[in-house]
């Protein structure tokens, strides 16, 4: 029985280290490589030994394909290629090729350069590993062998975010990777077709909530940093890079221009920049309107926003009074942020906004859970007194959206994954109740199987398929038809030709089996008066029939043949010869009961009874089927000669 | 009529209806326009308009020309003037003064309300779209990649820019009466189709012309009523260009329109999915096929240079995207070197800054190099740089900020390259009169000396340098050893050299079998050999096959199943159980939605080992038989059954006496020898 495999090395029943094994129709394929932020141990990548302990995973997986840029997508990747051993061809779109192995480049520096890891990849492992991504075009189908191929579909979740369909012959897989449903300030929705697949693995991060609208949190984030400045304070908000950064960018520069505000929006410089630059270049991935109105105003230059470079910061923002800042990393567990947040902290008047969720450890999740007295190197206490706000701008599809994404793409089942297991479980009756569709949850290192029936595609000759469509000429074409044919399997090449069409091909003759019986009757009469009545019995009977009396006395009931002969000295006795071949069995057996019945030809027969028209209908069918040109030997001498004298009397 | 000029080319064939059929509504070779019968969907190809019957009008003149507006009126020779208001005289030509009008498609060919889906494959051929979706009640789907159409748009924004903004209240009519016509000089004389045509578009039809079209990635597979497949292919000639595959599970049309090998900006041209067509439609070839691309590019900044050091200026009428990014990008390159750095370069259209902000944009669709750019992250057009440090200005046209600006010596790339109207009009004006200034032709599409007729005398110099980078003769000739089509189908134009060059034997396609050419306003019969189409078998009917091997790697199996056809797609289900035989003969009447279902009987093949078959009998307990030889085979005698059979090679003859039992245990027993089909 064919079936679906999946099994998550990571993001099973949980955030984090996004991984997930799938088996369809023999072909594996490795969802995303993430690392997990939580960790700092063996824990923080996928256990890729339960690939294989022994062996290179070239060997086990035909491809890997990565959804999006994010680190708990993709940031086990250069790990896993270089370092683990994997050469097969990794799939992801252009935008996602261009700016991970700059988080991951990012990603290593912290790690080795800050954390002082021992052990981890290099940068020639990131350029290496990336050497292997082959890119994908939204939409395009990619031909990874012969019988596997894949298909990217927008997600909204970051630049260059996709959904993948995996598919094998009938057999598909939907991955979603992180996708957002609603268009924000940067990107558009996601979006697939009713593709139907045997399965939908979708993630699950807010299964529970249905998130109030987009617009109320923007006015309220727009809302505080205005008063803060307003009252002269600085506003920080920390950031990653690439993302909200941007969303957020375009926020404050909008509602500035609308409100004329003159206060200066900085950037801090290097990574973000670059990132700007990057949805610069990439505008076709963004949303409608701003790609719409990109050669007018690109909304990726910022005329309000500037950017200031590491060292001279101070400099620039200590000149301004009250500026608003961006700075990264937006956990302000190192790096800028953390820095300017030192400077900041000891003034009631400011604000921090931190946008996105924070790791355990980290003085923005500190600051988060109400600490406000922090210590740091060099056992220094710092005292926060500025104001700490979290806003939530992650891009992930809320409850609805999820349920409107299953909607859209018809699977048989759902699978999900990145989320928690209690709002999972929630979810997954949501979506058995309300879409009655099975759903999976399973943890890391479960696995889930699901059977499938695929149908089999083969090529049917024309001859055969037009000969059938033309028998559906009757008036109702949407009925179904009976076929018959023969399939021809050599090596995968899957033919169904008319059996005749295969005896052809196979340089083999057509044995013809014929049966001809002898029904004896009481009639006095001459052969052909008897062949005369049997024709006009059979006539006034087998109305729907072609019943023929032909010149040389035999009468046909289509291409059965019955003659009648004298064969013995008994001249009260007549013989009917019925003969057909064995592909009209039934109506040539059914004539000879009939007439068997019928043997004194002086009592009209029964009226036919409906089986009649039943019969007819099938004899067409078998007439049309066998198509062979009728060559009925003539009976008469040679059959009879041989038949024993005694015998025929006998009877 | 239109039927009396259609050449049916059906090749000894009956025209049968599911024949597969082009029409070919153009005449131009590099501006196709065609519509594919293939299975049962109809689909156009690509939507070309040709713009060179402009070159019979007068240039539309920007600022008021009192050259142009004072031209002396046309008459005959016997002195009749009765159309000098539709005719001038110029320069020793006679132009037509009105409105410039292009040659439309064919649209009495075919009903065009009846097409399904246009394919477009690059930008140059979209130009007649507004045409097509506007005006024949054409109610499909247009299909193109995302470059095409917003570069497309660019091309049809500008020329109605071009046009409107200069309004002429004449259309002229009278001069396209057959009669008349008959009358003109060269080349009005001999203008063809005038009848079809029509003046530009307006912004509004293009706008609802291009909100038909859905966007397409190269290698995105396109589901047509479930019967046939198209997928958009990289064919490397422009930004987003593409070839099409037209697909159906057993017959595959390639259609090749405006390909590139060579290294330019776009992504490079992909010719291993084109493989195992059955015909190749090959359109789009170079217009220039003795210019080599390379040297036109270097003979381009030599004469520029050249000019400049003199100090005159440069005229380039081109296109607003295309070939220009390459000129840029080659300009960048020289200019510091050849010592012309501070020499204004002035890009002037209505689209220029769209044209240059949407080629930054494409990274996907760009050549290796350029992608690599994108992904440092820098624009992969160095035409960036050179906006950036003031060397390249762009304007919507020489009103406004341009007059100001404008310093001379310069170089000017502006349109129409047909010089009728569009900017250059006023530059040949302003230029043409000294010697010091050149125009350079590096658009193929027209033919410089036509185009440069209204304004003769030139003083000007004029320099030719088609840059056509589409595929040669050569290059085809190797594209098709290949991709060994079956079949390929091509303009009549490609079949003998070019009339100009009559002995170049090496200017035509060669391939075998020849070519099936066409020409505008044909229909021809495309050679499928169909012979097969793909049926799902469903896996519970799969189940209950019994295959049996025949011969060494080959199994057979009989199918008896139900056949669905839906949306073009074929489903076989097993087919119900037969109904149970109620009392004797009588059956259930057989319900209208239940199909026919009785099991058939299939057909055998095999011999009988009379030997075996005796035994055989004698095992299921018959007894005195008796064998005979004849010149066939034997005779199997049961005397005690009454009953004969006859056995030879291909067949079995069973003759009894009228007992169903025993005919049916024979028959059983017969069958064991033989196998079914």
């Amino acid at each position: 029985m064919p079936e679906i495999r999946v099994t998550p090395l990571g993001a099973g029943q949980d955030v984090g280290r996004s991984c997930i094994l799938v088996s369809i129709a023999g072909k594996n394929v490795m969802l995303d490589c993430g690392m997990h932020m939580g960790f700092n141990d063996d824990r923080r990548f996928p256990d890729f030994s339960y690939i294989t302990q022994n062996g290179r995973l070239t060997d086990f997986l035909d491809c890997v394909i990565i959804s999006h840029f994010h680190l708990d997508h993709c940031g086990a990747l250069p790990y896993f290629s270089e370092m683990v051993g994997y050469d097969g061809p990794i799939y992801m779109t252009h935008p996602t090729q261009a700016i991970c192995p700059i988080l991951l480049e990012d990603y290593r520096k912290i790690a080795v350069d800050k954390k002082g890891e021992a052990n981890f990849f290099t940068s020639q492992m990131i350029k290496d590993c990336m050497k292997k991504v082959v890119a994908v075009h939204l939409h395009q189908t990619v031909q990874v062998d012969d019988e596997l191929e894949i298909k990217a579909y927008y997600a909204g979740h970051v630049l260059g975010a996709a959904m993948f369909q995996i598919k094998v012959g009938s057999e598909s897989v939907v991955y979603t990777g992180d996708y957002n449903m609603t268009p924000d300030r940067h990107l558009g929705a996601a979006w697939i077709d009713k593709c139907r697949p045997n399965l939908l693995i979708t993630e699950s991060t807010y299964a529970t909530t249905i998130r109030d609208s987009k617009r109320c949190r923007e006015r309220d984030f727009l809302k505080k940093v205005h008063e803060t400045v307003e009252r002269g304070g600085k506003v920080l908000i920390p950031v990653f890079a690439l993302g909200r950064a941007q969303e957020l960018c375009i926020l404050l520069e909008t509602f500035w221009e609308r409100m004329n505000l003159k206060v200066p929006i900085y950037f801090s410089t290097g990574l973000t920049e670059k990132a700007n630059h990057y949805y610069k270049l990439f505008i076709p991935w963004t949303n409608q309107k701003i790609r719409k109105t990109f050669v007018q105003r690109n909304m990726f230059e910022f005329k309000h926003i500037k950017a200031f470079d590491r060292w001279g910061w101070g400099a620039s923002a200590a000149l301004t009074p009250h500026p608003v800042v961006f700075a990264t990393p937006g956990m302000l567990h190192a790096g800028q942020s953390l820095q300017i947040f030192r400077k900041w902290a000891g003034n009631e008047k400011n604000m921090v906004i931190m946008p996105g969720y924070c790791v355990q450890g980290t003085v923005g999740h500190k600051i988060l859970s109400g600490q406000r007295k922090l210590e740091m190197e060099g056992r220094q206490v710092l005292e926060v007194k500025m104001q700490v706000e979290y806003m939530s701008f992650s891009a992930h599809a809320d409850a609805k959206g999820i349920m409107q994404l299953v909607g859209q793409a018809e699977p048989e089942s759902v699978l999900l994954v990145h989320g928690e297991a209690k709002k999972m479980e929630f979810l997954k009756q949501k979506i058995e109740q309300e879409l009655r569709v099975s759903c999976y949850m399973p943890a890391n290192g479960e696995t889930v199987t699901l059977p499938t029936s695929p149908s089999i595609p083969v090529g049917i000759s024309l001859g055969l398929l037009k000969r059938e469509m033309a028998q559906g000429l009757l008036p109702d074409a949407k009925k179904p038809r009976l076929l018959h044919g023969t399939l021809i399997m050599k090596d995968s090449n899957f033919r169904l030709v008319s059996s005749e069409q295969a005896l052809k091909e196979l340089g083999l003759a057509e044995h013809q089996l014929r049966f001809t019986c002898r029904v004896h009757l009481h009639d006095t009469r001459k052969e052909q008066e008897t062949a005369l009545r049997v024709y006009s019995h059979l006539k006034s009977i087998l109305k729907d029939h072609c019943v023929q009396h032909l010149p040389d006395g035999s009468v046909t009931v289509e291409s059965i043949l019955i003659q009648a002969a004298a064969p013995s000295e008994d001249p009260g006795t007549k013989v009917l010869l019925v003969s057909w071949t064995y592909q009209d069995e039934e109506l040539g057996s059914f004539l000879t009961s009939l007439l068997k019945k019928g043997r004194q030809l002086t009592q009209p027969p029964p009226l036919p009874s409906p089986s009649w028209t039943d019969l007819g209908l099938h004899f067409r069918t078998v007439g049309a089927v066998g198509e062979q040109t009728l060559q009925v030997p003539s009976l008469g001498t040679e059959a009879l000669c041989h038949v024993p004298a005694q015998a025929a009397v006998s009877s | 009529s239109l039927g009396n000029r259609v050449r049916l080319h059906l090749k000894g064939k009956k025209k049968k209806e599911r024949m597969d059929l082009l029409y070919c509504l153009s005449g131009h070779p590099t501006l196709p326009c065609n519509v594919l019968k293939f299975k049962s969907t109809t689909i156009m190809l690509d939507c070309g308009l040709d713009m060179t019957s402009t070159l019979n009008f007068l240039p539309l003149p920007l600022v008021q020309s009192p050259r142009l507006s004072n031209l002396p009126g046309w008459s005959l020779k016997d002195g009749n003037a009765f159309l000098d208001k539709e005719l001038k005289e110029c320069s020793g030509h006679v132009f037509v003064d009105s409105v410039p009008e292009f040659c439309l498609p064919e649209t009495e060919l075919i009903d065009l309300s009846t097409v399904d889906v246009i394919l477009i494959s690059n930008y140059h051929c979209m130009m007649a779209l507004p045409y097509i979706t506007e005006h024949t009640g054409f109610t499909g789907t247009v299909y193109a990649t995302e470059p095409t159409v917003q570069i497309g748009r660019l091309l049809m924004e500008e020329l109605v820019n071009f046009i409107e903004r200069v309004p002429k209240a004449q259309s002229a009519s009278l001069w396209k009466n057959k009669d008349i016509q008959r009358l003109l000089p060269s080349p009005l004389k001999d203008a063809v189709e005038v009848s079809t045509w029509r003046r530009c578009y307006t912004m509004q039809e293009v706008n609802s012309a291009l909100s038909k079209i859905q966007l397409v990635g190269y290698s995105q597979k396109i589901e047509l009523f479930g019967a046939v497949q198209v997928t958009p292919l990289s064919s490397g000639y422009a930004l987003g260009s593409s070839n099409w595959i037209i697909q159906s599970h057993y017959e595959k049309v390639s259609y090749v329109s405006g390909s590139s090998l060579l290294t330019t900006h776009p992504q490079p041209m992909d010719q291993a999915s084109l493989k195992n067509s059955d015909v190749l439609v090959l359109t789009g070839l170079t217009q220039i096929p003795t210019a080599n691309p390379d040297g036109m590019v270097g003979e381009f900044c030599s004469n520029l240079a050249l000019t400049v050091r003199n100090g005159g200026n440069v005229l380039v009428p081109c296109y607003p995207s295309g070939v220009i990014y390459d000129l840029l990008e080659c300009l960048y390159q020289y200019i510091d070197s050849a010592g012309l750095s501070s020499v204004p370069l002035y890009f002037i259209s209505p689209v220029a800054n769209s044209s240059l902000e949407f080629s930054q944009i494409f990274a996907e669709w760009l050549c290796h190099n350029k992608q690599s750019k994108v992904y440092l992250p820098e624009p992969p057009f160095p035409h960036a740089e050179l906006i950036q440090t003031n060397k390249l200005k762009h304007y919507p046209s020489i009103h406004g900020d341009f007059s100001n600006d404008f310093r001379q010596p310069c170089v000017v790339f502006t349109g129409h390259p047909s010089l009728r109207f569009g900017d250059v009009v006023h530059f040949m004006e302003l230029w043409g009169k000294s010697s010091l200034n050149t125009v350079i032709f590096t658009e193929p599409d027209f033919s410089y000396l036509e185009a440069l007729a209204p304004y003769q005398p030139l003083a000007m110099k004029c320099i030719y340098c088609p840059i056509d980078t589409r595929l040669n003769f050569i290059q085809v000739s190797k594209l098709l050893k290949e991709v060994q089509p079956l079949h390929v189908v091509c303009p009549e134009q490609y079949t003998q050299p070019p009339p100009a060059q009559s002995h170049r034997m090496d200017l035509m396609i060669d391939c075998q079998p020849p070519a099936m050419s066409y020409r505008r306003a044909e229909v021809l019969a495309l050679p499928f050999k169909r012979r097969y189409e793909k049926i799902e078998i469903m896996p519970e009917l799969a189940d209950s096959l019994v295959p049996m091997e025949i011969k060494p790697g080959i199994s057979l199996a009989t199918v008896s199943a139900v056949l669905h056809t839906k949306d073009n797609k074929h489903l076989l289900q097993p087919p119900p159980r037969p109904a149970q035989p109620t009392s004797g003969k009588k059956r259930k009447r057989v319900s209208d939605d239940v199909p026919d279902c009785k099991v058939l009987k299939p057909l055998l093949s095999g011999s009988i080992p009379v030997e075996q078959f005796v035994q055989t009998l004698e095992k299921h307990g018959f007894s005195d038989i008796k064998v005979e030889d004849t010149a066939k085979g034997h005779i199997v005698l049961l005397q005690e059954a009454e009953t004969l059979i006859q056995i030879e090679e291909d067949s079995t003859h069973i003759i009894c006496d009228n007992d169903e039992m025993l005919r049916v245990r024979l028959r059983d027993l017969v069958l064991k020898f033989l196998q079914k089909f």
